[in-house]
């Protein structure tokens, strides 16, 4: 097998590698967001059960709770491995970005949301119009970090035999007997996505960056 | 959940075994990382310009790729160059060379925010540059980087689950064992999971303790997620 | 003598074990500019922001317009629409510009559609002055501006009664002036004001009452005359006459149209 053929096959596993990023994170920013508001308005209540909901997720790696959701998800429905793989990995994303948009409303000065309602803002418009989109840029930065996690975690769903970048490569190297390269082969293959990420997620921030702000 | 209890019971010496192999993974992938991750930081702030780029390259390199293909590279594709080695040993070096990275950004932005002001005073009161570093501004930034670091021995730990897909026999192998036993995996995995947790939790007191005990008063660098 | 627009009865606030204020009672009168003054601490913030509700107090009355506002079940949002606030540190929306600062009450509560919106912002930003920063961001202005732009945003609302919150106490010297301007133009414009501020010769020249508060209680209220020179609670002269030793230097140069009589209440040497 000359060398283009082999790239060319590791590199066709990014397509289902992009797919389970992109399907798991937006899957977390949205219960994210959701269970962040959950938490930082939603009283005593709020703040404790997303507590144990964060130490939980969070202090389980992320390949176990894969392995479970995985587990649990198919025996209720027929999904692929693929999918099934993909929202595990977003929910175990929700509570990791539910914590940074904690951390983001938190760092908007309390007195914008006491500002917002002294002009008679109800406490939902007050949130929706001041706060999150204050929030949202404070948020940028680390939410950045969390998608290059999310990228290299999809090579988690390797064990679930989805043909992703590394079981390509795992497939192409032992027929081969190349495993050097076919692995260099697949890092640099995330080592491109995870730059491509970065890139534009601070091309991002600085456009959106308020006049004026430091 | 009484499938779980059943497990726990029935598995525990496995199980404990497990564990007390993820944990000895996360020891040595520390402190490792630890002694690499502070060469590559005092590289990457006190050194020449050239180390400076090869420091950042493999932050970069290492952060930038998951673990489980460097363990793989390591494990699988180093042979070809004549280093053989077995799983446990593949699984230190992946881990080490993984953590070295993560600690070394955490080391470098404590070395930044102690660096040039105490650099500058250690060296007018007449010390060399590695005098300064080791007995002025190594000291402030260990205790100052604490805080951050603390998220390191966790995420370490987490990171060690992958080992067992080369076959080394940690926490996950053993349920996985459970697994296939008791055809109920979710039950198996259920119980990785609270072990893992125990785990977590035991580390983050331990770290919360040491923390406290570290903190210079006044001087206090923000705790990052990440 | 006009019915009150304001009237607070036996107000009261704790934090806890502390007792913040108590009895409270206050009237203000349709167009009147009334100024609060007393040392740091004495629950004078709190005060306002349980005027506007932003605060709960635990007693007493709050009549607005001859309605009580602190009762429960009350529509606190529709009552804040009627007081306007103005912030010791401005509080500007960080992410909008001026004009977006004033619009957005207009839009999002007074559910005003934009054309008219913007039309009616950039005239109260014309009032303060402004105008022509109405696309600057307030990290853009200085702070003087940005409390200009902080007085057009609750302007904006056309309230009932306006509640400044010692709004130049964070401004560089040389800023306060322009401040001041705005709101001695509003009081004489015949907006009803109630101000809590250190700037005395702002009360001396523009209050109609001079409200004293002093660990969490008012002491005397009267005319600026009367209190500041005829005070009767030898604590408001203690006080007052510690304001002027360390503000009577900068009264020296003050405009030629306010008077510099000599104030009648110096202690006597006895009582210091």
């Amino acid at each position: 097998m000359n060398a283009a053929n082999f790239l060319q096959y590791i590199a066709s596993g990014t397509a289902y590698t992009l797919g389970v990023t992109l399907i798991a994170l937006p899957l977390g920013l949205l219960i994210g967001l959701v269970l962040a508001l959950v938490y930082v308005y939603g009283g005593k209540a709020g703040s404790r059960s997303m507590q144990a909901y964060s130490i939980v997720l969070r202090g389980i790696p992320p390949i176990v709770l894969l392995f479970i959701l995985y587990f649990v998800v198919s025996g209720a429905i027929n999904l692929s491995p693929f999918t099934a793989g993909a929202l595990a990995l977003g929910i175990v994303s929700s509570a990791y970005q539910m914590e940074i948009i904690r951390g983001a409303i938190l760092s908007v000065d309390a007195g914008q949301m006491m500002a917002a309602r002294a002009v008679g803002l109800s406490r939902l418009e007050a949130i929706r119009s001041v706060v999150l989109p204050q929030a949202f840029r404070h948020a940028i930065a680390p939410w950045s970090n969390e998608v290059a996690i999310v990228i290299k975690d999809s090579s988690l769903v390797y064990a679930l035999g989805v043909p992703e970048v590394l079981r390509r490569a795992q497939l192409i190297g032992a027929s081969n007997q190349n495993y050097l390269l076919a692995y260099g082969a697949a890092a640099t293959i995330y080592f491109i996505l995870v730059w491509l990420a970065n890139k534009s997620l601070v091309g991002l921030e600085k456009r959106l960056a308020i006049p004026g702000s430091h | 959940m009484n499938a779980v209890l059943e497990i726990l019971k029935r598995f525990w010496p496995d199980l404990l075994a497990g564990a007390g192999v993820t944990l000895e993974l996360t020891l040595v992938g520390l402190i490792g990382g630890f002694v690499l991750g502070l060469a590559l930081a005092l590289g990457r702030v006190f050194g020449p310009a050239w180390l400076q780029k090869l420091s950042n390259a493999y932050v970069s390199v290492f952060r930038g790729t998951p673990l489980l293909v460097q363990l793989f590279i390591i494990y699988y594709g180093l042979p070809s160059l004549g280093l053989v080695m077995d799983q446990r040993m593949a699984a230190y070096l992946a881990l080490g060379l993984n953590s070295a990275a993560y600690q070394a950004e955490y080391l470098r932005g404590s070395l930044q925010a102690i660096g040039d002001t105490q650099m500058m005073a250690g060296r007018a009161v007449g010390l060399s540059k590695w005098q300064t570093i080791r007995f002025v501004v190594l000291p402030q930034a260990l205790r100052l980087v604490l805080p951050s670091w603390s998220n390191e021995p966790i995420a370490l730990l987490k990171t060690t689950a992958v080992v067992f897909l080369i076959a080394v026999q940690d926490l996950m192998a053993q349920a996985k064992r459970a697994a296939t036993t008791t055809y109920d995996p979710i039950s198996s995995y259920i119980a990785a999971a609270l072990i893992y947790l125990a785990m977590v939790l035991m580390l983050a007191l331990i770290f919360g303790y040491l923390e406290k005990k570290a903190r210079i008063p006044g001087m206090e660098m923000e705790k990052q997620a990440y | 003598m006009d019915e009150a627009i304001l009237k607070i009865r036996q107000l009261r606030k704790h934090y806890g074990e502390n007792l913040i204020f108590h009895d409270i009672d206050l009237d203000v009168a349709e167009g009147e500019t009334i100024v609060i003054i007393g040392p740091s601490g004495t629950g004078k913030s709190t005060l306002l922001r349980c005027i506007n509700l932003l605060t709960h107090a635990d007693g007493g009355e709050i009549w607005l317009d001859g309605q009580r506002i602190n009762a429960p079940g009350v529509d606190e949002d529709l009552v804040r629409q009627q007081i306007g606030m103005v912030f010791q540190n401005f509080l500007l929306f960080n992410h909008l510009t001026a004009l977006e600062n004033v619009k957005l009450g207009l839009t999002k509560v007074k559910k005003m559609k934009d054309a008219q919106a913007t039309q009616k912002a950039l005239s109260e930003l014309q009032r303060v002055g402004l105008a022509d920063r109405a696309h600057h961001y307030p990290g853009q202005l200085s702070g003087g501006q940005q409390q200009r732009v902080g007085i057009a945003r609750a302007l904006a609302m056309d309230p009932r009664i306006m509640l400044f919150d010692e709004p130049t106490s964070a401004l560089d010297p040389e800023l306060i002036g322009e401040v001041l301007g705005v709101m001695r133009q509003l009081a004489e414009e015949g907006m009803t004001m109630l101000c809590v501020t250190h700037e005395m010769g702002f009360a001396r020249e523009v209050a109609d009452k001079i409200v004293f508060m002093e660990k969490g209680s008012i002491v005397e209220q009267g005319s600026p005359e009367d209190l500041m020179y005829r005070p009767e609670h030898p604590r408001t002269r203690e006080f007052l006459w510690k304001i002027t030793e360390l503000y009577g230097q900068q009264q020296e140069g003050a405009a030629a149209d306010s008077f510099e009589a000599e104030p009648a209440w110096k202690p006597n040497e006895d009582e210091v």
